[in-house]
């Protein structure tokens, strides 16, 4: 599904990712950990065409797709999608609005048609149910106003409005009490289905407690470290991230040349 | 500049879509204006008597006067004597009773710019009088308006035909010495519409006019006039694309709106004047006196209006609320793009007591584009409960461009309520990938927005216009992409 091979990318001529290597199949939930500033978001934004970064090497395939070759827009459309480590508010357009565009876009670049309103009504209320989010929310201005876990549970709403392909979670659970990250793992674990993949980026380990994946990635500057299974996610926890900082400055020609 | 900013002005920059020039021979005057002027402009109407005494009072005030400075905005000076005060199509004499008499190639001016006259009429009864350069050459569904005793006709026919409706409300509420450009405007205007409705009629249908520029150097200098006796309700929509030109073009309207007791007038307007290249070259001068008189009880004003062309828009709709329990209302967009610069709001003049006001006010900006707010609202000593409500929004695309907002307030009664919100906005790169990571195209993003961001004021307009406008929001943002 994804397949990511040594891909370096600079911001503003400073190195960021130094030699990604990652393969994603079909159905799988990877999580990538690492401490703040380690590149988790570059990953993701470049995986869904943010501009300003620079790609200096590498590739990533998508299906059967040059990812990086198609627009944000494209890629969203072949059912990639991001929630937001820092969702945006636009005000003056409604949620329901921009989740009706999305989900429309979709549908047209599927050859489908657009849902009817009944249809859409009806979607829109069992995803509603899946984050515990009230009908209100719907029709407030996108993001605007809402406090840190609604945008969060908004995320996860819109994911499950858009049935993508491969979700790519930014640190979803940064700021979320118990309660609130249970039922955005809950929302996330029910999209755990069929061939979708997930590809849960996280600073903390806790999330992995609610969602458990398949494969444990650490990143630490630029490089993944450590890869495992669900279990790295503990010793991680244990040990700290400097522990494995140190293995990555001793072990820094290790990753693909 | 980032390259994000770059994008957001690449998108909203657009070649002008009306910019083509149709070719009908003018009867233009030579530039200049002096006395001779005006009396050759009043000739060439066939003004009665009290029209050139009229215009001439105008022109001698406006000697007296000199342009105002006040305004946001920055050109260099106008050269009064360089500009031709009267173009007229050729043989107007003649003008068509139908659009088979019409110039086919006038037609087809409409047809470009999208609005096909036949399709209009048949669309909602919609009565069209359009005013190409100066004179009017079409004027449909008169016999219908008549029925119920409506006029709605070219200001020249109305001094002719209606003198004593004209002499009794002409300069009612804009004075000839109001200001510099109502004063240039009294001395040379050229045409425009006159409308009115008698007591108790509800105008059957929506009366819309479209006025071009279509002659260089060309000064486009509209009347209209519109008055709704008592209990009478009008809704009236006025909208303008101009073809491309290299030289600036004035454009000095007077609008004056008279409702009397309990009558409503409802007037929109979508402008689209040409706004000059990407470096401003080229716009036109909008310099326009806009002005509503609610005389009787209960009356009311709606002022709505679109504004997304002109290099140059100065521009007040305002509302005099005499009568008691009258109201006064202004919804505005003004877009303005490249180096094109508004100075646009309005003035809400309380004077009959329980009197209200409503202001929603939408400034969006791209490029360069420098957009003013300019509002007023007076509340004069004897008018109890007056009540106010304004809100005043700006969009920013890009961080080149400018938003201004100065909201004036003149209380004099301590019973008056006057509440003023406003917000700023910045769409940034942030928000459009984030649209365009759920699956959304640049440009629909974009519009989504916008339009958005204009949907207290869309909703105020008739139904055909709000297609309308944001269509013409559309325009202004397609095809930027590659
Ligand atoms: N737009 C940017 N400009 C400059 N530096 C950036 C930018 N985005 C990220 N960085 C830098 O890249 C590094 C990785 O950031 P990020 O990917 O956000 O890390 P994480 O999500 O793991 O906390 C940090 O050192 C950060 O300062
Ligand atoms: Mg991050």
């Amino acid at each position: 599904m994804l397949s990511i091979s040594d891909l370096m990318v600079e911001v503003g001529g400073k190195p960021i990712l130094k030699g990604i290597n990652l393969n994603i199949a079909a159905g799988e939930v990877h999580a990538i950990m690492g401490p703040n500033g380690s590149g988790k978001s570059t990953l993701a934004n470049v995986l869904a065409g943010r501009e300003g970064y620079d790609v200096m090497r590498g590739s990533v395939t998508y299906g059967d797709h040059d990812l990086l070759a198609l627009t944000p827009e494209e890629r969203a459309r072949e059912g990639l999608f991001l929630a937001f480590q820092y969702p945006v508010e636009i005000p003056g357009v409604t949620n329901v609005y921009l989740i009706k565009e999305a989900v429309n876009a979709q549908r047209k670049h599927r050859g489908e048609s657009e849902l009817d309103a009944i249809d859409f009504l009806k979607l829109v209320r069992q995803k509603l149910q899946l984050v515990e989010m009230k009908e209100e929310f719907l029709h407030r201005p996108v993001n605007h106003g809402f406090s840190g876990g609604e945008k969060k549970r908004n995320e996860i709403f819109q994911m499950a409005m858009i049935e993508p392909r491969l979700a790519i979670l930014d640190e979803t659970d940064s700021g979320l009490d118990i309660d609130a990250l249970k039922v955005v793992a809950s929302g996330v674990n029910a999209m755990r289905q069929g061939d979708r993949s997930i590809l849960l980026v996280t600073h903390y380990q806790r999330l992995l407690d609610y969602i458990e994946p398949d494969h444990v990635h650490v990143l630490a500057d630029g490089r993944f470290v450590k890869s495992g299974d669900k279990h790295l996610a503990r010793e991680l926890e244990e040990h700290g991230y400097g522990w494995l900082e140190e293995q990555a400055d001793s072990g820094a020609g290790q990753s693909a040349a | 500049m980032s390259s994000a900013t770059a994008e957001i002005s690449a998108l909203v920059d657009r070649e002008y879509k009306e910019g083509f020039v149709t070719d009908i021979e003018s009867d233009t005057l030579p530039p200049g204006l002096d006395e001779q002027v005006v009396r050759a402009i009043s000739a060439k109407k066939n003004d009665p008597p009290f029209m050139l005494e009229w215009r001439l009072e105008a022109f001698r005030r406006w000697q007296a006067m000199v342009e105002p400075s006040w305004a946001h905005v920055d050109y260099p000076p106008i050269d009064f004597q360089a500009i031709s005060y009267y173009s007229a199509p050729r043989s107007p004499e003649d003008a068509p009773k139908s659009l088979d008499e019409v110039d086919p190639k006038l037609l087809e001016t409409y047809e470009k710019l999208g609005i096909p006259l036949q399709e209009q009429k048949a669309l909602a009864g919609v009565a069209v009088d359009a005013v190409f350069d100066s004179v009017s050459v079409a004027t449909t569904f008169k016999a219908n308006l008549a029925e119920v005793g409506v006029i709605f006709c070219p200001f020249s026919e109305a001094v002719r035909d209606h003198p004593d409706l004209v002499k009794k409300y002409l300069g009612a509420v804009v004075p000839q010495g109001d200001n510099y450009y109502a004063a240039l405007n009294s001395a040379v205007f050229s045409d425009g519409s006159f409308v009115y409705v008698p007591k108790g009629v509800r105008c059957p249908m929506e009366l819309s006019t479209y006025f071009r520029i279509n002659a260089m150097n060309t000064g486009q200098f509209e009347r209209t006039l519109i008055v709704a006796d008592e209990g009478s309700y009008v809704s009236y929509l006025e909208g303008c694309t101009a073809p491309m030109r290299d030289e600036n073009q004035l454009h000095a309207a007077v609008v004056e709106l008279v409702a009397m007791e309990g009558a409503q007038i409802k007037y929109s307007t979508v402008q689209n004047w040409y706004p000059g290249d990407a470096e401003g070259r080229g716009g036109i001068y909008n310099f326009v006196t806009k002005r509503g008189a609610c005389r009787g009880k209960r009356a009311k004003i709606s002022w709505t209006q679109v504004e997304t062309g002109s290099a140059i828009t100065w521009k007040y709709p305002s509302v005099l609320l005499e009568g008691d329990e009258s109201i006064g209302e202004f919804y505005s967009v003004a877009l303005t793009n490249n180096r094109q610069q508004a100075d646009t709001g309005t003035k809400m003049v309380h004077i009959g007591s329980n009197t209200s006001s409503t202001i929603i006010s939408k400034g969006i900006s791209a490029g360069r584009g420098q957009n003013t707010y300019r509002g007023l609202v007076k509340i004069i000593k004897g008018a109890e409960g007056a009540r106010n409500y304004s809100q005043c929004d700006s969009l920013l695309m890009g961080d080149q461009c400018g938003a201004h907002t100065y909201p004036y307030l003149e209380v004099k009664n301590p019973t008056a309520i006057v509440e003023h919100e406003a917000t700023t906005t910045k769409i940034g790169e942030d928000q459009l990938f984030y649209c365009r990571q759920r699956g959304l195209s640049e440009e629909d993003a974009i519009s989504m927005i916008v339009n958005g961001f204009c949907k207290e004021v869309f909703r105020e307009l008739p139904m055909e216009f709000a297609v309308e406008a944001q269509k013409l929001l559309g325009i202004s943002l397609e095809g930027a992409v590659g």
